[in-house]
């Protein structure tokens, strides 16, 4: 079983790299993108845990370790 | 006054600390591994600039969660003195011993110069050698140190005094210009500027020493 996280600044806080992506884009002549948010995707595999504790013991681990919940928001994705 | 400073993998201003206490101190801190699960009673605990665990996940994120952060808190828990510097501060706010978080710098860039702070609080262990309102200068050398926390406990922070330093020029965009912060108990402090990299000993004026003066004077 495999878990993957998608971590992102939560919305409203200042994203200076979102901001330079978004520049340079612009930069090659990219003017339809208004806008880019830069985040972390990890993948976590794991065993001997059924789909419902995975995703309660995945979020626990966002919680206490792969997001800084002051900035940060998670979402958690389970796969068989 | 009996100290000791926490060496991570990737600290490197631990010697710089250590050479800062022992300038002021007379005596030798103890330098303890991460790995040590206890330490012996001292009075100041420095947590030292650098890329502890070379900053994986996020700034001070294991750090936070190594064997020796629990003997760091309890020392706290029981009123002992916690200074952060740089890395230190990170590894102060991911563990949620100081609130807020350091962000990557506004300008994306790495900024290594020296910086005027105002000091805000002269009341404290850490400050308490500075004349009210004084500029000094100490140098920073860090890319995340964009002080940020929400609107909630931002006006926490700032209602119940817990600024200590200002930057008078924002350097990396930090909110409200806070360069350093201390816990609501006052026994736990985290700055990004160094300054025990500012004792007077590279043409700088020493602006540093008076920190760990301060801290001697309050322990004795």
């Amino acid at each position: 079983m495999k878990a993957i996280v998608h971590i992102a600044l939560k919305p409203g806080v200042l994203d200076p790299q979102g901001q330079a992506i978004t520049g340079a884009l612009h930069s090659l002549g990219f003017d339809e993108v208004t806008g880019a948010q830069q985040g972390k995707v990890i993948e976590l595999d794991l065993q001997g845990v059924d789909r419902a504790s995975a995703e309660e013991r995945v979020e626990a681990m966002c919680s206490k370790l792969l997001a800084n919940t002051v900035i940060e928001q998670f979402s958690v994705e389970i796969i068989d | 006054m009996r100290t000791a400073v926490i060496v991570f993998p990737g600290s490197n201003c631990d010697r710089d600390a250590a050479h800062a206490l022992t300038m002021v101190t007379g005596k030798q801190p103890a330098m303890i591994w991460h790995r040590a699960t206890e330490m012996s009673a001292v009075d100041l605990v420095v947590l030292p600039g650098g890329f502890a665990y070379g900053d994986y996940l996020r700034p001070g994120a294991m750090a936070a969660r190594s064997p020796i952060l629990r003997a760091v808190r309890e020392h706290a828990q029981k009123g002992g003195l916690v200074a952060g510097i740089c890395n230190g501060f990170q590894v102060l706010t991911e563990s949620k011993m100081l609130p807020g978080v350091l962000m990557r710098n506004a300008g994306l860039k790495f900024i290594c110069k020296p910086v005027e702070l105002e000091v805000v609080r002269t009341d404290t262990p850490f400050t308490n050698k500075y004349d009210e309102a004084v500029r000094i200068q100490i140098p920073v050398a860090h890319h995340d140190g964009n002080y940020f926390a929400q609107a909630d406990e931002l006006e926490r922070l700032e209602g119940q005094g817990q600024v200590v330093f200002r930057y008078c020029d924002n350097p990396n965009g930090s909110i409200n210009d806070i360069a350093g912060i201390i816990n609501e108990s006052g026994n736990i402090l985290g700055m990004m500027p160094h300054p025990e990299r500012a004792m007077g000993q590279n043409g700088d004026q020493g602006d540093g020493q008076l920190f760990f003066k301060s801290l001697l004077d309050a322990v004795g």
